[in-house]
């Protein structure tokens, strides 16, 4: 790895309009913040973080259903590991595991299958959150444990889809341009991302996720910005191509069907989430109502929606460094590490 | 409801001094862990370091060493990071009904060995045996399928004073920051072992004491060393400088991380600098005495990959220069370090 060119540097120094780029994917937010992007960009070119972190995103009464769970008598829920210390309306996962509860953390949704196997009589719950990248990988558990009848496993899904959280962001008339997430993108293929450089006049650039290309997607951005252009760029051609990624999205559509689901902080956003399709009934433990109610949401006066979108900043929400902290993070921009009100409380 | 304890608090990160802070800072010391060295300076007749640790880790056995070896590593490296020449541990070990003899006694006799690489006595000991673990609910994060017996381990040290005592106050602007060792090893080998990884990746669990000894030998002008375990080298950092008008500056580049456990870092989502070490040391020296004791450290078995990462500069907190130069503020671990889906 190396610097990027003094001639970039300089650009981005001397850029003499206040922007807003939103880089929309969590992990894009997190290869920012480790590589100490923001020093570079000068004073004018600001980085946004959407709301694309899905584990940052999902809602309390989801996380209730699964503490819920977890304190169940010989039920086991299994989550990725960030997925533990999201705060429900009473506790986040680490809390209920600290009470007796139970629940692990997996690298791969997979793993479960052997642990199914060798412990039949718990029930372990699947917690499935992730975006269109990792909904094919729930896709392939689905498979295994429909075919095969595996009675213990079930599901608690919180999947969702990027275009239409993406369609609600990009109205906003404060962001400029954005850093478009390439892991969405490989399988979604372009369009999506066209379709929203088109519809709301405002330039996209697909990147990867090291330093250099985000860098250079920024440049792409901001250049753009200047000359009053909104085209659609797409700088990660080794793995993302113009069409969509057939194969796993025909897994996806074979188990999952899109609904309405409420995004933490956010509220309800129409079709924008994965639920088991109704015939899979069985395998689910009421995905669906935990992933659409919004009636134990304790996250009133949250203003996390505004800051996401760039229109205060997180110490003008009244919540910030009392209700919610680091340590108990009500909204998603304080859940993640690398969430705008995160990184502002330390 | 009242308030449980959690593996957060275990972490060695923000929530682990909280709990110290808020408890045992309290009752036991004046409430503060700001300079909360490694092993007190006690009174005697001389001058003493005397500390302890207990050590839960699972797996229990590991890719370059076991409980056993941590135990005797963990609390000889906080001895000598005073400055202090380590003289005699205890060890208490506290064990499930059902444990394997012949694991113990391969756990005693890897302390005994270290002990003696080390020149250090175990002098005193205690055992106790509880009930063994339940269906369902383990000690342990990824033997609850399968409940086994476990144990574990204390040990606390003592220390003379050969030398002039090392304190973190000492630390003043422009000093030199030398790391002793490769980061993020021993955490990348006990990850891989829970998850069944098979990888040439071995822990760094060492005693440091030719490091140390070497170093104070050589009347290179030292200032203060610290242990870089659990919380890594960010929270290490972190900690060091929570008041001070000044801060760690440490360059990316310079960083001794063997590219193994880069990437295995880098594919499971973990950050290189919230990593744990169990053979690895910060330590502060004047700018003019940098390179001569680099050469030192260099020349001993476990330092053989130690660098210069940066220096003590004009800056509020710590920060890393990136490699695509850029800048970083440096944050303790936070939580578990939980593993990021995205």
């Amino acid at each position: 790895m190396s610097k990027i060119v003094p001639k970039t540097a300089q650009y981005f120094k001397n850029y003499s309009t206040q922007i807003k780029i939103m880089e929309v994917c969590g992990t894009h937010t997190s290869v920012i913040m480790q590589s100490g992007i923001p020093a570079l960009l000068g004073g004018n070119i600001q980085l946004i973080s959407g709301p694309g972190c899905p584990v940052c995103v999902t809602n309390q009464s989801y996380i209730n259903r699964l503490v819920q769970l977890a304190l169940t008598p010989s039920c086991c829920v299994l989550s990725f590991g960030d997925m533990l210390k999201v705060q429900g309306t009473q506790m986040s996962l680490a809390g209920a595991k600290a009470i007796g509860g139970r629940a692990e953390y997996f690298y791969t949704p997979l793993e479960v299958l052997q642990k199914a196997a060798q412990e039949p009589s718990t029930t372990f719950v699947v917690a499935a959150v992730g975006f269109e990248t990792t909904a094919p990988v729930f896709a392939l558990l689905a498979d295994e444990v429909i075919r095969q009848n595996i009675k213990n496993i079930k599901f608690l899904t919180a999947l969702k889809t990027m275009p239409p959280i993406l369609d609600i962001v990009a109205a906003e008339a404060e962001i400029d341009g954005f850093l478009c997430p390439g892991n969405v993108a490989v399988i979604t293929g372009e369009q999506p991302f066209r379709h929203i450089a088109k519809k709301h006049r405002k330039p996209c650039v697909v990147a990867g996720f090291d330093p250099q290309q985000i860098t250079a997607a920024i440049f792409v951005l901001a250049q753009q910005i200047e000359q009053q252009k909104h085209g659609f760029f797409n700088i990660y051609k080794s793995a993302v191509n113009a069409k969509p990624q057939v194969k796993a999205n025909a897994l996806t559509e074979k188990y999952f069907a899109k609904g309405d689901a409420v995004w933490r902080g956010i509220g309800l956003v129409e079709n924008s989430g994965l639920y088991l399709k109704p015939e899979f009934a069985d395998y689910d433990c009421g995905s669906y109502t935990a992933g659409t109610c919004s009636e134990e949401e304790h996250t009133n006066g949250c203003r996390c929606s505004e800051v996401i979108t760039g229109r205060i900043a997180p110490p003008q929400c009244g919540l910030f460094g009392t209700k919610c902290t680091p340590s108990t993070p009500v909204g998603p921009c304080m859940v993640s590490v690398e969430g705008a009100c995160n990184a502002y409380a330390f | 409801m009242s308030e449980k304890i959690t593996l957060a608090q275990g972490s060695g990160g923000v929530e682990t001094k909280r709990l110290i802070e808020s408890i045992f800072a309290k009752h036991f010391y004046n409430g503060k862990t700001q300079n909360m060295p490694d092993a007190a300076i006690v009174q005697g007749g001389n001058k003493l370091a005397f500390t302890t640790d207990s050590f839960v880790v699972e797996p229990l056995f590991f890719n370059g060493g076991d409980i056993g070896r941590l135990a005797v590593c963990g609390t000889i490296n906080d001895l000598l990071t005073t400055g202090a020449t380590p003289i005699a541990l205890s060890c208490g070990f506290i064990i499930q009904a059902g444990f394997d003899v012949a694991k113990l006694e391969v756990i005693a006799d890897s302390m005994a060995q270290t002990a003696k690489e080390a020149s250090v006595q175990i002098v005193t000991g205690d055992t106790k045996v509880i009930e063994p673990p339940q269906n369902g609910s383990s000690t342990a994060a990824n033997s609850a399928q399968n409940p086994q017996s476990n144990i574990f381990i204390n040990t606390s040290g003592i220390g003379r004073f050969d030398f002039e005592p090392l304190q973190l106050e000492n630390i003043t602007l422009g000093d030199a920051i030398i790391v002793t060792g490769c980061l993020g090893t021993h955490h990348a080998t006990i990850q891989s072992a829970r998850m069944g990884f098979s990888n040439n990746i071995a822990s760094d669990a060492a005693p440091l004491c030719e490091i140390v000894q070497s170093l104070q030998c050589s009347g290179v002008h030292l200032h203060a060393m610290r242990d870089i375990t659990r919380g890594g080298l960010a929270t290490v950092l972190c900690e060091i400088f929570e008041n001070t008008p000044y801060a760690a500056e440490i360059e990316e580049a310079k960083l001794p991380v063997l590219p193994q456990v880069a990437s295995f870092a880098q594919i499971l989502g973990l950050d290189i600098l919230h990593m744990g070490n169990e053979g690895n040391m910060l330590v502060f020296v004047p700018q003019s005495s940098a390179e001569a004791a680099l050469k030192i450290i260099k020349a001993c078995k476990y330092g053989q990959n130690a660098a210069i990462i940066g220096q003590v500069g004009n800056v509020k907190k710590p920060v890393l220069k990136t490699r695509i130069g850029g800048t970083r503020i440096l944050r303790p671990l936070m939580g578990e370090g939980l593993p990021r889906i995205c």
